[in-house]
């Protein structure tokens, strides 16, 4: 398993690198550069600008210079925020949108996958109606609708919740509730079909015919094969938490990541939207390999070659 | 089964019946139909078609034209504004069924351009096979995992708003999985006596593809293209929510849904109706898709 982990790791550089030079050619091919404002500098001074930040270099040698810095992990400057590193900003915003994110993707993998048991034990019921309906519903309604209705609804017709800001848990509740339902939607759709196909298998008959009680038929039986999709679903579903983040964090003003990376974007701000893209490839490749070594732990078919 | 061979009706043999055969499609297209959910479905998409596209040849406003006496106004029955009218006083229902316009046909439009890509290269991966193969199938595999969203927000602001790279920006994003599927489906069929055939009767490799392959292909790429849809209107309107889709005047769901939620403290109006229209339409197109899938699936015969 050392092995695999090791090979996965090492078959993430060319990715990364992948990573790097699009998004590195992309963003010096748009036009405009990070420091046209709205007055034109002197000459002079854009000069020595472009010189303090090796912008007057060939490409092909400021290219070179970014991968040596990146792979001593230091994202340079930024250039909008004014004395402050990219690798700085990183930092200050992950802890907030890791925060965000990862509550989020708790919730959805603890009441995803008990909706889904549920609806699952209780096949063609009204229950089951009930939930995969409204399942159906978050999949189908986008969580920047979802985030502006629950603000409209709780926050401002109740008034019971803040409708922006960051830090007690009463404003973090509609951010996350927002990133999650989506998810929980997918999971709990995920596990229902799962689990009703396990509810079918011999195993589990064999189970109940040695007169198991049903509580650990279904806990320690179906309830962990019905896991194993979902496990499989949290690589992906970790890239769209990321992704919604982006939204989520723009409507409710907090100070993530994905901030950074729309404003930096909307600013030309070169160092700090690689920097974004960089640390969010590494954080998703990483994610994945986790991923894929729990499921190897949950299914002991899986075999690493 | 038919029996049409002539020997075997001989005196007292059941006379040869035309029996007409069922195909799959057929099959399929009955059993969708028993869905009621998809059909309901259906019913309901093409009525939200038919209003984005006739709907405003019927309201007697225009797109960008302005009512300076009705800024804001809630939706009003009498006073010829049914959705109200937004913080510009531009007609909200004329707005909102011009927008649909736009986000469908990106839709439509993106998925076609995923669904040619996908396609061509996974049957291509496939039949080819050996290390062919493997370099391809390594490169989808380094694309998928890069942070796409982030590559397309990129380009949109970068290379300005322009719609129809947004169809190609959605469509390079959501081949990938097409492709996947459209090599797995290949990887079974090249191995059918009936390809043995073609390739012993000389057609060349690109006909058996085109001829042989890629109509095999269907089921499961027209079962996931109806699920792309969705996830491609869905995608338009997380860019135009971010400012980054399509530009004034023209106008999307996901543009009226960020005007709406800007306004939404004093105008429910302005964002209930488009984002009201988006959620029915995901919410239908995501019935046809799975009725689609059920129907296609033989698991469930």
């Amino acid at each position: 398993m050392l092995t695999y982990a090791a090979r996965r790791l090492l078959g993430a550089i060319p990715t990364l690198l992948v990573i790097l030079t699009i998004t590195f050619f992309l963003i010096r091919l748009a036009p405009g550069g990070p420091f046209d404002g709205e007055r034109t500098l002197p000459a002079e001074i854009e000069r020595n600008l472009a010189a303090a930040y090796h912008l007057d270099e060939p490409l092909p040698l400021q290219y070179v210079r970014y991968l040596g810095q990146v792979l001593q992990g230091d994202f340079g400057p930024s250039f909008k925020y004014k004395d402050f590193s990219v690798t700085q900003l990183i930092w200050s915003g992950f802890p907030v949108s890791l925060q965000l994110g990862g509550t989020a993707m708790l919730l959805a993998v603890v009441i995803g996958t008990a909706l889904g048991a549920f609806a699952a034990l209780r096949q063609n019921s009204g229950l089951d109606y009930g939930v995969m309906g409204a399942a159906m519903v978050g999949i189908a309604v986008p969580n920047f609708v979802i985030a502006p209705l629950l603000t409209l609804v709780l926050g401002v017709h109740l008034g019971w919740l803040p409708t922006g800001g960051w830090g007690s848990w009463q404003q973090m509740l509609l951010p996350v509730l927002a990133l999650a339902l989506p998810q929980i939607a997918y999971i709990a759709r995920m596990t229902r079909a799962s689990m009703i196909e396990l509810l079918r298998s011999n195993f589990i008959r064999t189970a109940r015919a040695k007169g198991l009680p049903e509580r650990v038929t279904i806990f320690r039986h179906a309830l962990k094969g019905a896991l194993l999709p979902v496990v499989s679903y949290l690589g992906p579903a970790t890239a769209a938490v990321i992704t919604g983040s982006v939204v989520i964090e723009q409507i409710f003003g907090i100070p993530g990541i994905g901030r950074y990376f729309v404003q930096g974007a909307l600013n030309r701000d070169y160092t700090l939207v690689m920097g974004v893209v960089i640390f969010y490839g590494v954080l998703i490749i990483v994610f994945n390999l986790l991923v894929d070594l729990a499921y190897g732990l949950l299914d002991p078919r899986v075999r690493y070659d | 089964m038919v029996m049409n061979d002539p020997s075997l009706a001989g005196p007292g043999a059941v006379r040869p019946m035309t029996v007409r055969g069922r195909s799959l499609w057929g099959d399929a297209g009955r059993r969708l139909l028993r869905n009621k959910a998809a059909v309901a479905a259906v019913i309901i998409l093409l009525l939200v078609v038919l209003a984005c596209f006739v709907g405003p040849l019927l309201v007697p406003y225009e797109l960008d034209e302005i009512f300076w006496d009705a800024i804001m106004t809630p939706p009003d029955w009498a006073g010829g504004h049914l959705f109200g009218t937004d913080a510009n006083g531009r007609d909200l229902l004329v707005r909102t069924l011009n927008g649909g316009q736009i986000s469908l046909m990106v839709g439509l439009v993106a998925t076609a351009v995923s669904l040619t890509i996908g396609v061509l290269y996974g049957a291509t991966a496939g039949y080819l096979g050996g290390r062919a193969d493997s370099v391809m199938m390594r490169l989808v595999d380094v694309l998928y995992s890069l942070p796409f969203m982030f590559f397309v927000i990129l380009l949109m602001v970068f290379f300005g708003r322009n719609i129809v790279l947004i169809f190609v920006a959605i469509g390079a994003v959501e081949w990938l999985d097409m492709a996947r599927i459209v090599r797995g489906q290949t990887l079974s069929i090249k191995r059918k006596e009936f390809i043995e055939a073609a390739r012993a009767g000389g057609v060349r490799p690109v006909s058996i593809i085109r001829r042989h392959i890629i109509p095999n292909t269907l089921g499961p790429v027209v079962v996931y293209m109806t699920l792309t849809v969705p996830k491609v209107i869905l995608l338009e309107s997380f860019l135009s929510f971010l400012g980054l889709g399509v530009q004034e005047p023209m106008t999307s769901w996901g543009v009226l849904i960020s005007e709406g939620a800007a306004n939404m403290e004093s105008s429910w109006w302005m964002l209930v109706f488009p984002a009201g229209f988006l959620a029915v339409t995901l919410f239908s197109l995501n019935f046809i898709g799975d009725g689609i899938r059920d129907a296609l699936d033989p698991k469930d015969r």
